[in-house]
């Protein structure tokens, strides 16, 4: 039986994702150095670790409501309004979802019809790509450079859009750019946006990690308020990756729609990490802060020790990425990753596993502490100085 | 406010780093925090002049090493002097080298001070021949360490925690 054929169409279509290949490659090898990796490195704070196996022993171990519990609606709706001051109900507008990746894939699913468009944004997660393909959308990319530091202008925005654009799908502090916006940077865009009709769906998983500007949101800019929904989690800030737990805010009539696929195919978030995630927003905000410094420090370290080996590096206002350009060293961005793989065991992923316009950047992670950081980018500059030895 | 200043943003970034790793160098914590060499080493002179930053130290498990060491936690009271309160007498008790930290508590007894000896025995003359013949000290307690388990925020027993168990490559 050929067993290709039984797969739906869109199973076949979406493809594998770039960075698994890659993996696939470094794990292979012995003593590989990472700087590959999209988590953070910090265990989960032991409070929220507390929390959730004290909720184990209590016996909480069965479903929750399928928004999730309410006490912790009700604390994400107090962390949204104290944090970023945008107010969501927790009772109507808010649901907890298995990691942002759930509240990604329901709400393009309660938002896109077959041949509707959805603006993605390139370099870009891998994951979005596939969700609109799943939803038999059809994706539209605009692509970022690094010379706007990779964010979002007017005029691609508005370049982009046709009557048949549905929704768009931003990510910023971008995986894998770093890239952010300010209020400034989406002040322009909002016009554009309230306009068209359009339905943005914003990923801020990496938001309590921007650096030099406060983080923004565009559902801070009450006439758009509505058209926005928000996708945020716990993995990152709170470093609780395997926990799978997220959450979706939007305006009542999408997030019911929402909650209609979300208690079908997920019925409830685990409810251990419920607890934990709970504790962590009421009790946590010393250690989300600790993280961030140390990221901030690390990020400062990359970006100089790139520059200096010459590899251009722009300097991203958030999340735990770097960006360097490699075009100077002659390779492709899959060329320089497996060269310096081979040459140096060291694993970074190239920049078109994230999208086309990816190509001639690598992603350098640093979810990783400042020694190892070190004795990483000894090496890559070890690979550079070997690069320029052999074109002589 | 009287003549202490608010540590700055920089200093308190400095400062962890340091609490972290104190052999970072100069020039890696110049590139963490986006400064100059020179701003760092001006910095830290200032910190370590200031009584701020007071010492970079080795933080040892000697429990690993074939060297014999014992801990005392010893408690101590004392009757306060007209003038001085408690810091005559306790400065006639931190200048003995074996005490290794000493503080000043609330509660049932006046000082804390852990003692470190080669043995117990040596432990206990101490305590016997010197601590307990100052003149105000009314009373003394030891209590031996029989395991460490964290000292200034690191763990010093093999623990599976935070051990790097992400994969090697992840979105």
């Amino acid at each position: 039986m050929d067993y290709e054929k039984k797969l739906s169409t869109a199973a076949q279509t979406i493809k594998p994702s770039g960075i698994r290949k890659f993996f696939d490659l470094a794990n292979q090898m012995e003593g590989v150095i990472s700087l590959g990796v999209g988590e953070p490195d910090f265990a989960t704070p032991w409070k929220i670790r507390e929390a959730a196996i004290y909720s184990i022993e209590k016996g909480r171990t069965f479903y929750t409501a399928n928004r999730g519990l309410l006490e912790l609606r009700q604390e994400i709706s107090n962390y949204y309004y104290r944090r970023f001051g945008v107010h969501y109900d927790p009772e109507k507008e808010i649901i907890v979802t298995v990691g942002g990746s759930e509240g990604i894939d329901i709400a393009v699913r309660a938002l896109m019809n077959p041949g509707d468009e959805m603006i993605i944004l390139d370099p870009g997660y891998v994951a979005y790509e596939p969700s609109v393909i799943l939803s038999g959308g059809v994706p539209v990319r605009i692509h970022l450079e690094e010379k706007d530091e990779f964010k979002l202008t007017p005029e691609k925005l508005k370049a982009a859009i046709t009557p048949k654009t549905k929704v768009m799908l931003i990510n910023f502090p971008s995986n894998p750019t770093g890239g952010a916006m300010t209020r400034e940077d989406y002040e322009k865009l909002v016009p554009i946006i309230k306009e068209s009709g359009i339905i943005v769906i914003s990923d801020e998983i990496y938001a309590e990690l921007s650096y030099e500007e406060p983080f923004s949101t565009l559902a801070s800019f009450p006439e758009i308020r509505d058209q926005i929904v928000v996708i945020n989690g716990f993995s990152k800030a709170y470093a609780m990756t395997g926990w799978r737990l997220g959450y979706v805010l939007a305006n009542p009539v999408l997030s019911k729609a929402m909650c209609k696929i979300h208690q079908y195919i997920i019925m409830s978030a685990p409810t251990c990490a419920q607890y934990g995630a709970l504790d962590g927003l009421r009790h946590c905000d010393k250690e989300v802060e600790e993280m961030r410094a140390s990221y901030l420090s690390r990020r400062n370290f990359l970006v100089k020790t790139f520059n200096d080996m010459g590899l251009h590096t722009f300097n991203p206002m958030g999340a735990f990425y770097v960006f360097p350009c490699i075009r100077s060293t002659g390779l492709t961005s899959e060329e320089f990753c497996e060269e310096l793989l081979n040459d140096q065991k060291v694993a970074c992923v190239p920049g078109t596993a994230f999208g086309d316009a990816g190509e001639g950047f690598i992603r350098v992670s640093y979810a990783y502490s400042l020694e190892e950081l070190k004795i990483a980018t000894e090496k890559i500059k070890l690979f550079l100085d070997n690069l320029k030895n052999r074109s002589h | 406010m009287d003549n202490k200043e608010l540590l700055s943003m920089s200093d308190g970034l400095l400062i962890q780093l340091l609490q972290k790793n104190a052999r970072y160098k100069v020039s890696d914590l110049a590139a963490a925090l986006a400064e100059s060499k020179d701003s760092i080493v001006e910095r830290l002179n200032r910190l370590e002049k200031e009584k701020i930053i007071c010492g970079y130290h080795t933080i040892v498990n000697w429990d690993k090493t074939n060297t014999e060491l014992v801990t005392a936690m010893i408690e101590i009271n004392a009757i306060p002097e007209r003038e001085y309160g408690y810091d005559r007498i306790a400065s006639h008790i931190y200048k003995y080298e074996e005490i290794e930290t000493m503080y000043l508590l609330s509660g049932d007894y006046d000082f804390m001070c852990i003692v470190k000896g080669r043995t117990m025995q040596e432990v206990a003359h101490f305590v016997a021949s010197k601590l307990a013949c100052i003149p105000g000290v009314t009373g003394t307690k030891t209590t031996f360490v029989l395991k460490p388990y964290k000292t200034d925020g690191h763990v010093l027993v093999d623990d599976e925690d935070g051990k790097n168990t992400r994969l090697v490559v992840t979105p």
